[in-house]
């Protein structure tokens, strides 16, 4: 297939009516897809260690304060305790998480106390309803970046994918992009609230025709959000785009994460759809806030064999 | 370097081997070699004859397998004889408690039956732990409510029930096999395959614990020697068997001569479709769950890649794409999507057609990864560029082998789906609903997944179309095949009259064969005479077919099939039928008496209940309907009555005016074309009715008639691979045979009731109902929903 490069791609609406998606299908790949892998013992700590390096610690509520902020960096840099890391015997160093990931009012803070270690990354555009007016979104993600926000997570329109309408939304993510001054930009979906699979698929590929470095499932306060169906469905359009246009995007599933379990199968369906040139965190990259305390006591207990209380987990 | 870290690097699966000392623990402690289960005990084989069961993911030696002889079967079919006299008066509640506890048994053991099952068969743990084992627990359970809800009022057991099964799903097979057998009350005599006979045997633990009463249930392991004396005992009633057809052909001829009930789930080369409009992503998956499922090893592995031509390129491209992401390894690994073929001879036949594959220039491709070398192990393989004559587009491979080819219309992928002696299963992958249930009807085969592949459940009828087998296992159709349906009979012989009619003095009559609406002069130029039944006065002679009328007749017949009609369409048919018949009242009363000598007033008897039997089939026409299955999915499985195609009908003398109305108006019910080989003697009855067919708006070329003498086309009938469906009900025991072992030619069905003098007055719905069941199959069409 003929592979055009280049930094923009026209909006290609046969390609969107085109999408097909049979919901049963999906489901029938995902159900077995868990079962048809695993991970164990050391390989399993290993996969785990990748999905902390692949995590944009959270924290999105509306009683967010420094504080809160200060606790999430500390531990974004000293994601699993000391002691474990020593009895792995492994380098200290390599075990950081993807990004920050919080509300414009904390970017600053944030983006000090880490100093550069790792990025910051702001929700923004109106997040999570993305209704307010234009210029106010456009103006948003501007400001973040001025405060030093590396990547900008902007949430789509949802009425125009629930109403067909490609060119607006496509214009929309572009101009998006263009503010965004070269940063990454993740576009966020809102899966639950835009119906079906076949709609998820054809927002997906609207936004990276758009532009979009990353598409993510769901801001997290939707009643559905990211899980093994709706992401295969985005993975997919992800390999087809790649396989189009020669540009590889990211992909981010947010909301509902919190088991190293969970946390696996995203993994292994990832490296079973796009494989394991996506299990980096330039392109691939999980929205959770508890998530991480299960995976140490995951390592805890392969390093002692026993299960920890979590109060011997420190808390974000 | 720590591992840690190298795994951190390259994020590999590693292994993750599922624990099997317990079952080691278990086969170690076996006897060298097995004991037979039989009455309820482990006995000793009087057999010497030794085989060895190997492991096939390491090729080394399991255990030593007993092959049972003659004796021991002998002792088995005792047992289950002896246990069917107590076993078919338990109340139906009673019978469910032991099903049921044997589901639950199989549940307690679930985890211990998947690993047993693969160190034996080699399929991964993946599927006998998700799949197979489930499915068994599934099946226990559905047939524990169909014991408990089995009617004995309505329906008898059939008696000691011969069962063998394949070695590609071991133990899911014997529960196919055994549930609905003793849920109906019969008791059965069951051979595991010889290459998989473990779980078969922990199975036979289990149902000591269940307490299933002696002798119901009876398990003895032996090879194809073994199977052949469970085929020749002449105690057996009944014979369910799945595997080849090759095979299952030899079992038809085998006991034709003593017309045993059959049930034969035989071989498939299954077309799996995927159209234009179909989610490919997902297609591609289901083309992995149809051939690379138990390693290609299943009858209707969708082994025939149908593909619209517009699409084939990015198709085949992203199949390539996902074969290469196949993991083929230890079986027991959770982390294995193909494990070890089940032996080093079928191994070698894979091998094999591949290599003729190969040879008749199609194009290979297999993942670049290499299998493991000590194991019985073989890549997934794609063939492209294949033609249909092709010897590996035409063979059942059995193996992970996926042929390839494309079309262009809807109507051309009927013709290709179709082309093959098989009729197993199909997959159809589109979009588009329509175009879905358009094709579903026009493939010939028992089950069909609209967007989805091998799904199973005990609810639902499986088995094939034409030579993939016959009788269903499954749902309430899969009931049928273990109940037995006796047919009406005439308790002393029919009454003739002594009063004697005279013949008038009419015009010369010139009765022709009946083919394609119009009357035929017969090829051959003969004619044969017909007597009257008291004086053997000549009345006149009747046309003599060969076998050119009949090659005629049924190559109109076939086409007749073309003509689609719907269900009002033939119930109107049939109805006018009735009407222009009752108008010749006169005519048939006076050849009855004359042909059969039979009263007046049985006569006028006799032509009533014809003109009511035509009623009641018209009434039918429209309401022997199919059935909707609720297997536990979202989605709907619907259970089809097809026809059966063109079928053959040889009669008898007997009532021959109610004998012939009967069988032609129920087969043109349901919607076959036929060809009617009336009594010799009786011959006239049946051309006198051809002009009453005529007036009748029956569609040219639905019913055709051919008299003959007695012995004579039943060659030429049933050996003919165009005839869908063969009935006789003469009473010739060569004849019979004959029919049943030249069945085999196209693995026709064929009826021929046991009962021999058949009371065809009866009015009851089962024996009625029996002629519609008769000549229909049933059609699972899977549809599997959700936006």
């Amino acid at each position: 297939m003929l592979k055009i490069k280049q930094k923009n791609f026209q909006l290609n609406e046969d390609w969107i009516n085109n999408v097909k998606v049979n919901l049963s299908a999906v489901e029938r790949r995902t159900s077995s897809l868990t079962k048809r892998r695993t991970v164990k013992k050391e390989y399993q700590v290993a996969w785990l260690l990748k999905a902390i390096n692949l995590l944009d610690l959270t924290t999105l509520s509306g009683d967010d304060t420094f504080g809160k902020v200060e606790k999430l960096c500390h531990k974004a840099l000293n994601p699993v305790s000391e002691i474990v890391i020593s009895k792995l015997n492994i380098p200290y160093k390599s075990v950081k998480v993807g990004a920050v990931c919080v509300y414009h009012d904390l970017v600053s803070h944030a983006k000090e106390l880490l100093s550069g270690k790792i990025p910051v990354a702001a929700v923004s555009t109106g997040f999570p309803a993305g209704l307010s007016s234009y210029q106010t979104r456009k103006k948003e993600i501007v400001n973040s970046i001025n405060k030093g926000a590396d990547e900008i997570d902007i949430v789509i329109n949802r009425s125009f994918v629930i109403r067909n309408e490609w060119k607006k939304l496509y214009d929309e993510v572009k101009s998006f992009k263009e503010c965004s001054k070269g940063k990454k930009i993740k576009a966020i979906l809102g899966v639950g609230d835009i119906g079906t699979l076949r709609n998820v698929a054809k927002a997906s590929l609207v936004a990276m025709m758009a532009g979009a470095d990353f598409i993510k499932t769901s801001t997290g306060k939707e009643k559905t959000n990211a899980n093994l169906n709706n992401s295969l469905v985005m993975l997919r359009m992800i390999r087809e785009f790649y396989e189009y246009t020669g540009k590889k995007v990211g992909f981010k599933p947010a909301g509902g994460i919190s088991t190293s379990k969970d946390v696996l199968s995203y993994l292994i369906l990832i490296n079973e759809e796009l494989g394991s040139d996506w299990l980096k965190p330039e392109l691939f990259r999980i929205g959770a806030s508890s998530l991480l305390m299960d995976i140490e006591r995951q390592l805890y207990h392969y390093v002692f064999g026993r299960y920890a209380t979590n109060d011997k987990m420190a808390i974000a | 370097m720590n591992n840690i870290i190298k795994n951190f690097k390259n994020l590999e699966y590693g292994i993750a081997p599922e624990d099997s000392q317990d079952v080691y623990d278990w086969i170690n402690k076996l006897p060298k070699p097995n004991n037979n289960f039989i009455d309820g005990q482990w006995q000793k084989p009087t057999s010497k004859k030794i085989l060895t069961s190997i492991n096939p993911a390491t090729n080394k030696k399991l255990f030593s397998l007993n092959i049972s002889n003659e004796s021991d079967v002998n002792k088995a079919v005792k047992s289950a004889k002896k246990a069917h006299q107590f076993w078919k008066k338990l109340s139906s509640f009673e019978r469910s408690k032991y099903l049921y506890s044997l589901a639950r048994l199989i549940q307690k053991h679930s985890r211990f039956l998947a690993v047993l099952e693969t160190i034996d068969n080699g399929k991964p743990i993946r599927e006998t732990r998700d799949i197979d084992i489930p499915l068994v627990a599934r099946h226990f359970y559905y047939h524990a409510g169909w014991a408990k809800n089995f009617d004995i009022n309505k329906f008898n057991s059939i008696g000691v029930v011969g069962q063998i099964i394949p070695w590609n799903f071991p133990l899911l097979m014997l529960s196919w096999k055994i549930a609905p057998a003793i849920a109906c009350g019969n008791t059965v005599v069951l051979k595991p395959a010889e290459y998989t006979s473990l779980t078969a045997l922990y199975f036979a633990e289990l149902c000591q614990k269940a307490k299933l009463p002696k002798g119901v249930v009876n398990i003895i392991t032996g090879d194809a020697s073994t199977g052949q004396h469970i085929v020749n005992n002449k105690i057996i009633n009944k014979i369910a068997f799945t595997g080849s057809t090759e095979v299952g052909k030899k079992i038809i001829s085998s006991t034709a001569k003593e017309n045993k009930k059959l049930t034969m789930e035989l071989g498939g080369k299954s077309p799996f479709i995927v159209f234009e409009d179909a989610d490919l992503d997902s297609a591609v998956e289901g083309v992995v769950d149809a051939i690379w499922f138990n390693q290609g090893q299943v009858c209707c592995a969708g082994s025939r890649l149908l593909v619209q031509e517009s699409i084939e390129n990015k198709f085949i491209k992203k199949l390539k794409k996902r074969m290469q992401k196949l993991r083929v390894g230890n079986p027991l690994d959770k982390s294995i999507d193909i494990g070890a073929i089940v032996a080093p001879v079928q191994l070698k036949r894979i091998d094999r057609l591949v290599k003729e594959g190969k040879k008749e220039g199609a194009e290979l491709w297999q993942p670049s990864w290499s299998c493991p070398k000590n194991g019985l192990f073989y890549p997934p393989t794609l063939f492209t560029n294949v033609t249909p004559a092709s010897k590996i587009a035409q063979i059942e491979i059995f193996g992970p082998v996926l042929t390839s080819m494309t079309f262009r219309t809807p109507s051309e992928l009927v013709s290709l789906a179709n082309n093959t002696p098989y009729g197993l299963a199909a997959s159809i992958w589109t979009e588009n609903i329509n175009l879905a249930m358009d094709i579903a009807p026009k493939i010939k085969a028992g089950v069909i997944w609209i967007n989805s592949t091998n799904l199973f459940d005990a609810s639902c009828g499986f088995g094939g179309y034409k030579e993939s087998g016959f009788g269903r296992e499954g749902g309430s159709e899969g009931i049928r095949s273990y109940t037995l349906n006796s047919l009406p009979v005439r308790s002393n012989k029919i009454k003739t009259s002594k009063n004697i009619k005279k013949i008038p003095h009419v015009i010369d009559r010139t009765p022709k064969l009946y083919i394609g609406g119009k009357q035929k002069r017969p090829d051959g130029g003969y004619s044969f005479p017909i007597y009257s039944y008291h004086k053997k006065e000549f009345i006149c002679d009747v046309a003599k077919a060969n076998r050119k009328d009949v090659r005629d007749s049924v190559e109109i017949a076939s086409k007749a099939l073309d003509k689609s009609m719907t269900n009002f369409n033939r119930s109107q048919i049939l109805y006018y039928f009735a009407e222009n018949l009752e108008k010749r009242k006169n005519n048939f009363e006076d050849l009855l008496v004359t042909l059969t000598g039979v009263s007046e007033k049985d006569a006028k008897k006799q032509f009533l209940k014809s003109c009511e039997r035509l009623f009641f089939y018209a009434a039918y026409a429209d309401k022997f309907e199919g059935v909707v299955h609720n297997p536990p999915l979202r989605g709907l499985t619907l259970g089809l009555k097809e026809h059966l195609g063109v079928l053959s009908i040889i009669l008898s003398d007997d009532e021959p005016l109610l004998s012939l109305v009967t069988t032609m108006a129920s087969v043109f019910s349901t919607g076959n074309t036929q060809i009617i080989i009336p009594g010799e003697k009786t011959s006239l009855i049946s051309t006198e009715l051809y002009q009453v067919l005529d007036t009748s708006d029956i569609p040219d070329g639905y019913i055709n008639i051919l008299t003959s003498k007695e012995h004579e086309l039943i060659s030429p009938l049933s050996k003919h691979e165009n005839i869908d469906g063969i009935w006789y009900f003469r009473n010739s025991f060569k004849d019979q045979t004959e029919i049943i072992k030249s069945s085999t030619s196209n693995l026709k069905r064929f009826w021929c009731p046991k009962e021999k003098n058949i009371d065809w007055s009866n009015d009851s719905k089962n024996f009625l109902e029996e002629f519609l069941y008769q000549s229909t199959q049933v059609k699972n069409i899977w549809i599997p929903y959700g936006e």
